[in-house]
């Protein structure tokens, strides 16, 4: 009887866990080298033919590569010759779609960084033209404007976006499909007419540009945003979690605000967040509502204010060489604001699903 | 030299195992025909889930693997035709042989491993963007086969498979037209499409209702008069129905591990291990 | 009598389902008319963004009918009538529709190439940077994109242009007139294309990831290769979604102002030549017009910002509508 046992093996003797399928380090060495192989040839026709440019050589490199492809794989099943090709294209496709905005980070950390001195963050263009040496004015009022006007967009906001995830995911009402569609579609509106909307609406009324304006073009834009996410969220809570509830007999609003919305308090953080994340960066709407100004206003009914994207797209409207490099200082400005957002929401966002 | 001993034990102690397995057509003891795995181990990424398994797989028989559920069968089934890889940070240790070659040898092409080594789910999947004939057919337009008479194919894959009377005036109907227990059979002949000579199921009935549950058993046993067929089951009336030759697997939380492997009837009626004997008579599992 | 009525019971004795009746208390009703008024402020937010924008631009609609839609000139008048106002869009609206087509064809490809390689091709390690990096780019503000299409893109785009101009000038679409290029509808269309790429990569990489594993897996069982399991499962899987991913990037296109106005010269003449330094579209005429506009032509852009909500409206309901029954199918 105790010869069939088959007994686990001493762990000295324990067989090591190998993966026979994947590629050994020769076949890794010889990949890599046969890239280099194709890049050096590429180069080499990209200087003797006069194809300039990395764009000439990204080409030249694409099309040798996919010769060698075809040659090495000419013998083997057509099957296995198609897989590779079109292995092949994927890839450039997908560095050619990773390439644009690779690029953009770069630039904007490589251009934006000399201009961000101290003189950057807490001065403003009051006595300074945007022609003037970079270490003088700065975009401070810029930051507090759109600083200021995200904020109070996310105040308008968060509530209706609440409510509305609420209705979604609790009340789940008759209108339910006709709000999660109109949300949907409500995220396309072009944001130039969102700041279109409130120019017709608020300016007209008021009678005057101002930061409260652009805030509520923003919240407009961000509404979608939020409602979506804050729907997200509250769809993970477990079901279990309400029945709970219910079965001690809460009442529909009890369970939905002392339940539900505590469980998911820090998805609705990301909600917000990324809600900011999302119109931080835009302009067309700002420039019919809050125009721009180049010193400081902190009252948001106190006429027009500065903002980055403001600042940043008149900078460029003058196109000299110290306004353009402001504008990338700017733009890094702004890019690190997005960031810091978007990890912010991704540690809230990651703390629910624990 | 401690492990040659160890092996030889090993091999001693299958041969005592699976006497039974070996067939009086399969005494040659080199290249044995079929499919066969010698110390077989599996993880995902530190996690060692089946441990040292040494089994063969006849031609023409039926093979069940049973025991309870998280033993690593389904594991093993997929480390039969190279499934296993496709899950991240899966790694294996052993031998996996057909016909006596090593199928995890760096030279062998997985596709062609798995064409030969064919693999039903246990949910029944027909592609859905393809009718019957074309799912069907679409092994081999997948392997790029040269093939002259497709029609003769659908017949002869729908009829093996039990389906044929059923679908013939509706081959362009799309799969999901058809019930769960047709589907599952829809998925068998597209498997033997491309002719295997191994045919992996896992656990294929637990989705299906018994009447479709019994078709498919009819299928299986017809199945093995030309192929291997191993299915991996948790109804053990199922494997003692169906099966010529069962191995029980089970784990103490580690690695799972292979306690027993016998003729079916032998097995169900007289097992060697106690720990067999108690999870056939439904003791625990 | 009775024993054969329950052993075959006939169809009038199924009994009907009763009617559940919910009660709600005073405070849930409360709550409910809070939480739905809340949620209707979307919808209403919407019919009012059209309500305004047409009542503030009907004396134009009026004025003008049809030819505001289909006339080429934007000219301010000289106010005392000696010199008419003449303001239509015609030039503009055919040149939104062409950088933004310009726009989804270079990006689809792209995108969905993209979204296979993250999903298929790419490491597990790699696999999860990429898309972090990729759920960040679709978070670039578009002024960036501007900026970065002005000062580095625009030389390559340039050169781009005088090869396509050189070797396919017989095309009518390519041909150019005068032999100026950049800020064509070519240029302005390729930054639109890497403005709109991470958004349609983003969902084609959603939807594709929601393949069932198992039909991949039945592919790989069949001795298909990864291309093979692509074709066969993956893209049939995704289609509707790419589409609605696609649909989603045009309307974000459509309604793009900065990098266009950054990028394209506004000029008021139909042109349907990629690669001639002319086109516009509405949203940089109106962020081009307004800051020195009189108020009737101020109506005249609200009516042009109208007929783009319009336009967008259309084009995201759609998306919408293909998104939503996508990933309801799981």
């Amino acid at each position: 009887m105790s010869t069939v046992v088959i007994e686990p093996q001493s762990q000295s003797l324990a067989p090591q866990p190998t993966m026979p399928w994947k590629p050994t380090r020769k076949t890794q060495f010889s990949g890599i080298f046969s890239v280099v192989v194709v890049a050096i040839v590429s180069l080499a026709i990209v200087l003797l033919t006069g194809l300039a440019g990395i764009d000439g050589f990204g080409l030249t490199f694409l099309a040798v590569f996919l010769g060698v492809t075809v040659a090495r794989t000419a013998r083997q099943n057509p099957k296995v010759r198609k897989d590779s090709m079109v292995g092949v294209a994927i890839c450039a496709a997908a560095v050619l779609a990773f390439f644009p905005w690779m690029s953009i980070f770069l630039s904007v950390i490589l251009k934006g960084a000399r201009g961000l001195q101290p003189n950057f963050l807490i001065e403003n263009m009051q006595l300074t033209t945007p022609d003037d040496e970079l270490n003088m004015g700065g975009a401070a009022h810029a930051i507090i404007g759109s600083m200021m006007m995200v904020v109070i967009a996310a105040v308008i906001t968060l509530p209706l976006g609440i409510l509305s995830g609420v209705y979604l995911t609790e009340i789940r009402g008759r209108l339910t499909f006709l709000v999660r569609f109109v949300v949907q579609s409500m995220s396309g509106v072009p944001s130039i007419v969102a700041g279109l909307f409130i120019y017709t609406t608020f300016v007209n009324f008021t009678n005057s540009f101002s930061g409260m304006a652009g805030s509520l073009a923003l919240a407009v834009l961000m509404l979608p945003t939020v409602a979506r996410t804050a729907e997200e969220v509250m769809k993970l809570v477990p079901d279990d979690l309400r029945s709970a509830s219910y079965a001690l007999g809460a009442r529909q609003w009890r369970t939905s605000l002392m339940v539900v919305l505590p469980t998911v308090r820090s998805g609705l953080t990301t909600a917000a967040i990324l809600g900011i994340a999302r119109v931080i960066g835009e302009t067309a709407p700002l420039l019919l509502t809050s125009l721009s100004n180049n010193s400081y206003v902190f009252n948001p009914m106190g006429g027009p204010i500065g903002s980055l994207p403001t600042y940043i797209f008149g900078l460029l409207q003058i196109g000299t060489e110290n306004s353009i490099n402001r504008a990338w200082t700017g733009s890094l400005v702004l890019m690190i604001l997005v960031l810091v957002l978007f990890l912010t929401a991704r540690y809230f966002g990651g703390k629910d699903k624990r | 030299m401690e492990t040659i001993k160890k092996g030889e034990t090993k091999v001693m102690q299958g041969s005592q195992t699976s006497v039974a397995t070996m067939s009086a057509s399969q005494t040659t003891a080199t290249a044995v025909r079929g499919l066969e795995t010698k110390n077989v181990h599996a993880w995902f990424g530190k996690h060692h889930v089946l441990s040292d398994v040494s089994l063969q797989f006849p031609e023409r028989t039926v093979t069940g693997l049973i025991g309870p559920s998280g033993c690593g069968k389904s594991t093993f089934i997929r480390l039969l035709n190279r499934m296993h890889e496709f899950i991240p940070s899966a790694a294996m240790a052993g031998q996996v042989l057909q016909d006596g070659q090593d199928i995890y040898s760096p030279d062998v092409d997985a596709a062609a491993i798995r064409l030969k080594v064919g693999m039903v789910f246990q949910k029944p999947n027909p592609f859905p963007a393809m009718n019957i004939r074309e799912n069907v057919l679409s092994g081999i337009k997948l392997a790029h086969l040269k093939v002259a008479d497709h029609d003769s194919i659908v017949e002869n894959c729908l009829t093996r498979a039990g389906l044929w009377k059923e679908v013939k005036d509706r081959l362009t109907a799309t799969g999901g037209s058809l019930s769960g227990g047709q589907q599952q059979r829809l998925c068998i002949a597209r498997s033997l499409a491309v002719e295997p000579s191994v045919l992996l199921m896992d656990e294929p009935c637990s989705a299906l209702d018994p009447g479709s549950t019994l078709r498919i058993e009819e299928t299986i046993k017809e199945l093995a008069e030309k192929i291997a067929v191993v299915i991996v089951t948790h109804n053990m009336q199922q494997a003692a129905r169906v099966s010529d030759f069962c191995a029980f697997f089970l784990t103490d939380g580690g690695p799972g591990y292979l306690v027993e492997a016998d003729a079916t009837k032998k097995l169900f009626t007289n097992p060697t291990d106690t720990r067999t004997a108690d999870y056939v008579q439904g003791k625990f599992g | 009598m009775i024993k054969v009525m329950s052993v075959v019971p006939s169809v009038e004795s199924t009994p009907d389902p009763r009617e559940l009746f919910v009660i709600y208390n005073r405070a849930d009703r409360i709550f409910r008319r809070i939480v739905t008024s809340g949620a209707l402020t979307s919808l209403i937010l919407l019919g009012l963004i059209g309500t305004f924008l047409f009542v503030r631009s009907a004396q134009i609609f009026n004025d003008r009918g049809l030819k505001f839609i289909t006339g080429s000139n934007w000219t301010a008048g000289s106010g005392d009538g000696v010199i008419p106002d003449d303001f239509s869009i015609g030039p503009m609206l055919t040149g939104t529709i062409l950088v933004s087509v310009i726009a989804l064809i270079i990006a689809m490809p792209l995108a969905i190439g993209g979204a296979l390689y993250i999903e298929f091709y790419a490491a597990s390690r790699l696999r999860k940077l990429l898309s972090t990096m990729l759920d960040l780019a679709a978070a670039i503000p578009s002024l960036i994109f501007g900026l970065w299409g002005v000062v580095l893109f625009t030389s390559f785009g340039e050169r781009w242009s005088i090869l396509l101009n050189s070797r396919f000038g017989w095309v009518p679409f390519i041909k150019v007139q005068a032999e100026v290029f950049g800020r064509s509808p070519f240029v302005a269309g390729c930054v639109l294309a890497s403005l709109i790429t991470p958004i349609i990569t983003s969902v084609s990489r959603e939807v594709f990831s929601r393949t069932p594993r198992d039909l991949i897996d039945t592919c790989y069982a069949l001795g298909s290769t990864r291309w093979g399991a692509i074709k066969t499962v993956v893209l049939p899987f995704g289609r509707s979604g790419v589409i609605g991913g696609a649909m989603l990037g045009l309307g974000r296109a459509l309604g793009e102002t900065v990098a266009v106005y950054l990028l394209l010269n506004i000029v008021f003449r139909y042109n349907f030549r990629i690669l001639e330094s002319e086109g516009g579209n509405i949203a940089s005429l109106i962020a081009l017009k307004f800051g020195e506009a009189t108020e009737y032509e101020l109506k005249a852009l609200v009516a042009a910002g109208f007929v783009l909500f319009l336009l967008t409206l259309v084009v995201n309901m759609f998306a919408a509508t293909i998104v939503e029954k996508s990933t309801r199918r799981k």
